[in-house]
C-alpha cells in the first residue's frame, strides 16, 4: 500500500495543518478511506478489471467532476498501467464529450414524476477505447450525473460487452468511491481555504 | 457464456419517498450465503450481513466492501468528537433525497428522526424535497449537503460561511462533508446494482 494519503494530496492538505489535524480526530475514517483507494487501485489481485481499465474509469469520473487535478493524478497511473497515447487521448475526448451537470434523471413513475430531470445519455464510441470499455464508459456516465435512471438492461449490455458479474461489481465501486473520495478532498479543500 | 441479469417484473417499486422499511432485489444473482469464501464473510464486518443480497452482492469484490463497510461505520457511528449522530443522519437523507434513492432516504430519514425526535420535519423533507424549510441549522446542513452532491461539486465558501454561522465548528462541518460524500458513494451501488421494493413482497 503507498504511504501518502490520496485524499490529503487530492485536497492540498499540508501535514500540520489545520485541517490535517481534523482528519487526526478520526483516524479510522482516514485510513478507511485511504484502505479503500488502496483496495481499487493497488487490488492484492486485479480479478477480471485490469489496472488499466481502473485508473481509465478514474480519469473519466474526475474528469467529469470538472477535477483537472484529480484527472491529472489519475492520468498518471493510467500511463504506468501501460496505456498508450491513443487511449488516453480517447479517456479525455470522453471527458469533452459527456460534461454536464447532475443529478438528473426519472423517477418511477407516479408523484414524483414531476421532478423527472431530463439530461444526456452518453455513449462512448468504441475508437481508442475499445468495445468493453466504451460500454464500460457509458455506464459510468449514468453513474455520474444520472444514477437513478439506471436499470437492469444498463447492467445488461455491460454483461453483453464482456463484463462479468464480479467486474461490474468492481466498476461499481469505482465510480460510487471516486463521488466520495472527490466530495471529500473537494470539500476539505474548499473548507481549510475559507477564512474564519 | 455471457451471464444474464435478474428482472423482478412481479415487483411493485415503491413510487415516492417513505418512511417505511423497504426491501431490496438484486439486479446480478449475488452468492448464496453458504457460498461466501471465508474472505467474502470477513468483508461483511458483521456477520448478519450474509442475510442481505446487497451485502453479499458487493462481497464479490470483498476488499473494496470491507474498506467501503469501515469508512461508513466510522463517519455515522463514531461520536467520540464532532457534529451530533441526527445531523449526520440528516446529511445522509437529504443526499439521497437529491439523488433520488428512494432505498437510503428511508434508511436514514428514520435514523434522523430517531436521534431528533424531529420526525415533522424529516417527513417534509421526504415529501417536499431539499428545499423545505426546517430551520436555519437544519437548513445550512442540507444546502450543503446538495451542493456536495451536485455534479461538478458545488460546494463553495459560502456554505462554509452558513454552517459556521449555525454554530457548527470546522470538525462538524468535517463531519457534514463526510456524511455527504459518503452517501454519493452508497446512493450510487444502491440505484445502480438493484431495485428497491416494499418489505415483505
Amino acid at each position: 500500500m503507498s504511504g501518502a494519503d490520496v485524499i490529503d494530496a487530492l485536497a492540498g492538505l499540508a501535514p500540520g495543518s489545520a485541517m490535517a489535524a481534523i482528519r487526526e480526530r478520526k483516524p479510522v475514517t482516514r485510513a478507511q478511506a485511504q484502505a479503500s483507494y488502496a483496495a481499487l487501485f493497488e487490488p492484492a489481485e486485479v480479478g477480471s478489471v485490469s489496472l488499466q481499465e481502473r485508473f481509465a474509469v478514474a480519469v473519466f469520473v474526475a474528469g467529469l467532476h470538472g477535477e483537472a487535478d484529480i484527472a491529472g493524478f489519475y492520468r498518471a497511473g493510467l500511463v504506468r498501467s501501460g496505456a498508450s497515447d491513443v487511449l488516453v487521448a480517447a479517456v479525455y475526448d470522453a471527458v469533452a464529450r459527456g460534461r454536464t451537470t447532475g443529478p438528473y434523471g426519472a423517477f418511477p413513475p407516479g408523484p414524483l414524476s414531476v421532478e423527472d430531470g431530463t439530461g444526456p445519455v452518453f455513449l462512448a464510441a468504441a475508437e481508442g477505447l475499445g468495445e468493453r470499455l466504451a460500454a464500460a464508459l457509458g455506464h459510468v456516465h449514468m453513474l455520474v450525473f444520472h444514477p437513478r435512471d439506471a436499470d437492469a438492461a444498463s447492467l445488461q449490455a455491460l454483461l453483453n460487452a464482456g463484463w462479468s458479474n464480479g467486474g461490474i461489481v468492481t466498476v461499481s465501486q469505482l465510480v460510487a468511491f471516486l463521488a466520495f473520495q472527490i466530495r471529500t478532498a473537494a470539500g476539505l479543500r474548499v473548507l481549510a481555504e475559507t477564512a474564519a | 457464456m455471457t451471464e444474464r441479469v435478474v428482472e423482478h417484473p412481479e415487483n411493485q417499486v415503491p413510487v415516492a419517498f417513505t418512511l417505511a422499511m423497504l426491501d431490496w432485489l438484486p439486479w446480478l444473482e449475488p452468492p448464496a450465503e453458504a457460498a461466501l469464501t471465508e474472505r467474502q464473510r470477513a468483508s461483511l464486518v458483521d456477520a448478519g450481513r450474509g442475510k442481505s443480497a446487497y451485502f453479499r452482492l458487493l462481497a464479490r469484490d470483498p476488499d473494496i466492501l470491507e474498506a467501503r463497510t469501515r469508512t461508513d461505520k466510522d463517519i455515522f457511528y463514531n461520536t467520540s468528537s464532532g457534529l451530533p449522530r441526527a445531523e449526520r443522519e440528516l446529511a445522509a437523507a437529504a443526499t439521497s433525497r437529491h439523488n433520488g434513492c428512494i432505498y437510503c432516504a428511508s434508511v436514514h430519514a428514520r435514523h434522523a428522526i430517531t436521534f431528533s425526535k424531529r420526525a415533522a420535519d424529516v417527513q417534509r423533507l421526504l415529501d417536499e424535497g431539499v428545499g423545505a424549510a426546517l430551520g436555519e441549522r437544519w437548513d445550512a446542513i442540507v444546502a450543503a449537503s446538495v451542493a456536495l452532491t451536485a455534479t461538478p461539486v458545488a460546494f463553495a465558501a459560502a456554505h462554509v460561511v452558513r454552517l459556521r454561522a449555525a454554530g457548527l465548528d470546522d470538525a462538524e462541518i468535517a463531519d457534514v462533508i463526510h456524511a455527504a460524500a459518503f452517501f454519493n458513494w452508497a446512493n450510487r451501488l444502491m440505484l445502480s446494482l438493484g431495485e428497491p421494493a416494499a418489505a415483505g413482497g
